[in-house]
C-alpha cells in the first residue's frame, strides 16, 4: 500500500471508530436484527416440534430469513438498513474536510489526490465489513442458544456468504455517498439526495415498474413470458432488487431459479434444496453487477475529484 | 547573482473563463530570501501560490520550484514546499501534536523523527502548553502558530505563507512576523509571504513584488522601488521652522533642484528635490533668522509606493 494511503486510511479508521455516528448506525442495525431474530426464533420453536421430520428443516436459515408477529426478518432489516449504513458513513466524506479547511492542508502534502477518497472508501468499507462479521457471529451464537443445536456447515457457509454480499452491497452505497460528498458542499443536501435515492430504489422503483410494465396474468404464456422478461429486467436496474435476489437465493436453498420457470421445466424435478455451489452460481451475475456498479461510481468520484477546484470557499 | 533560484515563474497566466486571474507573470525568488508578494485582495496572489504548489494548473507558462516543474510533478514540489493558507484547517478533535504527527507521517518521516520534529517545532513556536489540548480549544493566533509548525514538519526548503497574519491582534502579528524572520534565518528556509498589509511586508521582507489585478507591477527591495517610482524627485526633506514665514518658503523654493515645497501643519514643511539639498535648505532657513527645530530626510516607504501604484492602475 502506498504510504500516503496507509497513513490516511489509519486516520479515517480511527475517526470512524471514535465517531458517535458509526456507533448509532451500527446499534440501529444490530438492535433491529437481533429483535427480529428473537421473534422469529420464538415462532419457530413453537412450529418445528410439530413437523414430521424436524431434522430436515434448516432452522437457522429460516430464522434469519423469515419474520414473525408482523416483524420483518433479519435479512429484510439488514437489506433495508444497509444502504443507510453506507450513506451515513460517507455522505460528508469530502465536504466535511473541505468545510473544515483541512482538505487544502492535506493536498499540500506529497500524496496523490486520489489517495484521499480511496482512504475514506476503504476505511468505511473496513468498518462495515468488521461490523457485519461481528453481527454474523453474534447471530450464530444466539441461534445456538435459542435452538440448542448448532447450524449445519452449509447453513453457516450460506449465511456468511450472504453477509459478504451485503458488504459488497453497502460498498455501492458508500461509493455513492463519496460521490455525493464531492458534488455537494452542504452535507445536508448530500444526505437528503442520498436518502431520496434510497427511498426511490426501495419503494418507488418496484411500484413504477409494476405500474408501467405489468405482467398480465391472463395473457397467453409466450406474451406473459415476454412481459415478465421486461418487468424483471427493469426491476434489476435497481441495486436493491439485485441485492434482494442475492439474499433470497442464498438464504432459501429451495429457490432453484431467479427467473421464470415453466411447468414443463418443473416436471420430473425433485423438490430438494439446491447445494451451496449451485446457489452461488445463481447469484454470481448479480454480485458481479454490484462490483461493477461500485467500480463505476468510484471511477466517477475519482474523475470528478481530480478535476475539481479544491480551493473554492463558497 | 550566484544564489540559487528557489522559484522561477515564466509567463505564468491563469484564466477562469473570461477573467484573467494572473497575467504573464515573470518572477524569480532566490534561495534564502524572504520575498513579499504584496497586493490587494483578489489580485491573484492565492491563485499564483496554488499554481506554485501544483494544485491549480496554469493556463499558460511554467512554474519551477528548485528546478522541478510544479505542474508536471506536483508531488515532488510538495515534498520541499510547506504551505500555510490564510485560514488553515486542523482536525478539531485531535490535539495540536496529533495534527503535526499526521503531517509528518504523510511526508514519510519515521515515527521517531515525527515525535522529535513535532516536539522541537512545538517548542519553537511556543506551543508547549497547548500542544496536548484539542485544536478546537485554540485561539486564532495559536492556530496560526501551529500552522507555521505544520508547514515546517516536512523540513521544507521553501515555505509559502498566504496572508498568515489575518485576524491576529497587533501584538500577535508582531510576534508572528518575528518568528518567521528567525525561522528563516535559523532553518535556512526561503519564505514567500503574501499579504495586503504593507507594513508587515516592509517589516520582514528582503524583496517585494507588487501585484495588482493579476499583473506584477514592480519587483525589488523597498529602496529600489522607491527610487524607481520617485525618480523625478528622489530626495525629500521634512523640516520644522519657527517661525514659518512666507519669506522662508519662497527662499526654499528658489534653491536650484527643489521641485516642491508643501506646508504641513503650522510650522512644518515638506521639500522634494532632484538632488540632495539639505545643507542649502539649512543655510537659507538660518540665514533668514528663523530657528530650524528639525530637519530630516524622508525615506519613501511602502505606503507611498503602494499608493503611487494604485494611482497608476486606477
Amino acid at each position: 500500500m502506498d504510504r500516503g494511503l496507509a497513513v490516511l486510511y489509519r486516520k479515517e479508521l480511527a475517526d470512524h471508530i471514535h465517531s458517535l455516528r458509526s456507533l448509532v448506525l451500527a446499534a440501529l442495525v444490530a438492535l433491529t436484527s437481533l429483535a427480529s431474530l428473537f421473534t422469529a426464533a420464538q415462532a419457530l420453536r413453537a412450529v418445528v416440534p410439530t413437523a414430521k421430520d424436524p431434522s430436515a428443516i434448516s432452522v437457522f436459515l429460516i430464522a434469519v430469513s423469515s419474520g414473525a408477529n408482523n416483524l420483518p426478518s433479519l435479512a429484510s432489516f439488514v437489506g433495508f438498513l444497509a444502504p443507510l449504513l453506507g450513506l451515513g458513513m460517507s455522505f460528508d466524506a469530502i465536504s466535511s474536510e473541505r468545510n473544515r479547511r483541512t482538505l487544502l492542508r492535506l493536498l499540500a502534502q506529497p500524496i496523490y489526490r486520489d489517495d484521499v477518497i480511496l482512504a475514506k472508501w476503504l476505511a468505511a468499507l473496513t468498518v462495515v465489513g468488521v461490523f457485519f462479521f461481528a453481527l454474523g457471529v453474534l447471530v450464530v451464537g444466539l441461534a445456538i442458544f435459542f435452538f440448542g443445536v448448532p447450524p449445519e456447515g452449509e447453513e453457516l457457509l450460506r449465511f456468511f456468504t450472504y453477509l459478504a454480499a451485503t458488504v459488497v452491497y453497502v460498498a455501492v452505497w458508500i461509493s455513492f455517498g463519496v460521490l455525493l460528498s464531492l458534488l455537494f458542499r452542504q452535507p445536508s443536501t448530500s444526505i437528503l439526495i442520498g436518502l431520496a435515492a434510497w427511498l426511490y430504489f426501495v419503494l418507488f422503483h418496484p411500484l413504477l415498474v409494476n405500474l408501467f410494465v405489468p405482467v398480465d396474468e391472463g395473457a397467453p404464456p409466450n406474451v406473459q413470458l415476454r412481459q415478465f422478461a421486461w418487468h424483471q429486467g427493469l426491476l434489476r436496474l435497481s441495486p436493491v432488487e439485485l441485492y434482494q435476489e442475492i439474499a433470497t437465493a442464498l438464504l432459501t436453498p429451495e429457490v432453484r431459479t431467479l427467473g421464470p420457470l415453466t411447468l414443463g421445466q418443473l416436471v420430473g424435478a425433485v423438490p430438494t434444496p439446491l447445494p451451496y455451489s449451485q446457489s452461488l452460481i445463481l447469484v454470481l451475475p448479480h454480485v458481479v453487477v454490484l462490483f461493477a456498479l461500485d467500480a463505476v461510481l468510484f471511477a466517477l468520484s475519482f474523475a470528478y475529484f481530480m478535476r475539481q477546484d479544491i480551493t473554492g470557499r463558497e | 547573482m550566484a544564489r540559487e533560484e528557489a522559484v522561477v515563474l515564466e509567463h505564468l497566466t491563469k484564466t477562469f473563463g473570461e477573467t484573467r486571474a494572473v497575467e504573464d507573470l515573470n518572477l524569480t525568488v532566490y534561495e534564502g530570501e524572504i520575498f513579499g508578494l504584496l497586493g490587494p485582495n483578489g489580485a491573484g496572489k492565492t491563485t499564483t501560490i496554488l499554481m506554485l504548489l501544483g494544485l491549480v494548473e496554469p493556463t499558460e507558462g511554467r512554474v519551477l520550484v528548485f528546478g522541478i516543474d510544479a505542474t508536471r510533478n506536483p508531488r515532488e514540489v510538495k515534498r520541499v514546499v510547506g504551505y500555510l493558507p490564510d485560514d488553515v484547517g486542523f482536525y478539531e478533535d485531535l490535539t495540536g501534536r496529533e495534527n503535526l504527527r499526521l503531517t509528518g507521517r504523510l511526508n514519510g518521516l519515521s515515527e521517531a523523527e515525527v515525535e522529535a520534529t513535532a516536539e522541537r517545532l512545538l517548542a519553537r513556536v511556543g506551543l508547549e502548553e497547548a500542544a496536548d489540548l484539542p485544536v478546537k480549544a485554540y485561539s486564532r493566533g495559536i492556530r496560526q502558530r501551529l500552522g507555521l509548525a505544520d508547514t515546517l514538519m516536512k523540513k521544507p526548503r521553501l515555505i509559502v505563507l498566504d496572508e498568515p497574519t489575518l485576524g491576529i491582534d497587533p501584538e500577535g502579528v508582531r510576534e508572528f512576523l518575528h518568528l518567521i524572520r528567525t525561522l528563516s534565518q535559523e532553518e535556512g528556509v526561503t519564505v514567500l509571504l503574501s499579504s495586503h498589509h504593507l507594513h508587515q511586508v516592509q517589516a520582514i521582507c528582503d524583496r517585494v513584488g507588487i501585484f495588482v489585478r493579476g499583473r506584477l507591477l514592480a519587483v525589488g527591495t523597498i529602496d529600489e522601488l522607491s527610487r524607481q517610482l520617485f525618480s523625478q524627485e528622489p530626495y525629500a526633506l521634512r523640516l520644522t521652522v519657527r517661525p514659518l514665514t512666507e519669506d522662508v518658503r519662497q527662499a526654499l523654493a528658489r534653491i536650484p533642484g527643489v521641485t516642491r515645497v508643501e506646508p504641513q501643519g503650522s510650522d512644518e514643511l515638506f521639500v522634494a528635490a532632484a538632488r540632495d539639498v539639505a545643507a542649502e535648505v539649512a543655510r537659507e532657513v538660518v540665514g533668514r533668522g528663523a530657528a530650524l527645530a528639525r530637519l530630516e530626510p524622508v525615506r519613501y516607504g511602502l505606503d507611498e509606493i503602494y499608493h503611487r501604484f494604485f494611482e497608476g492602475v486606477a
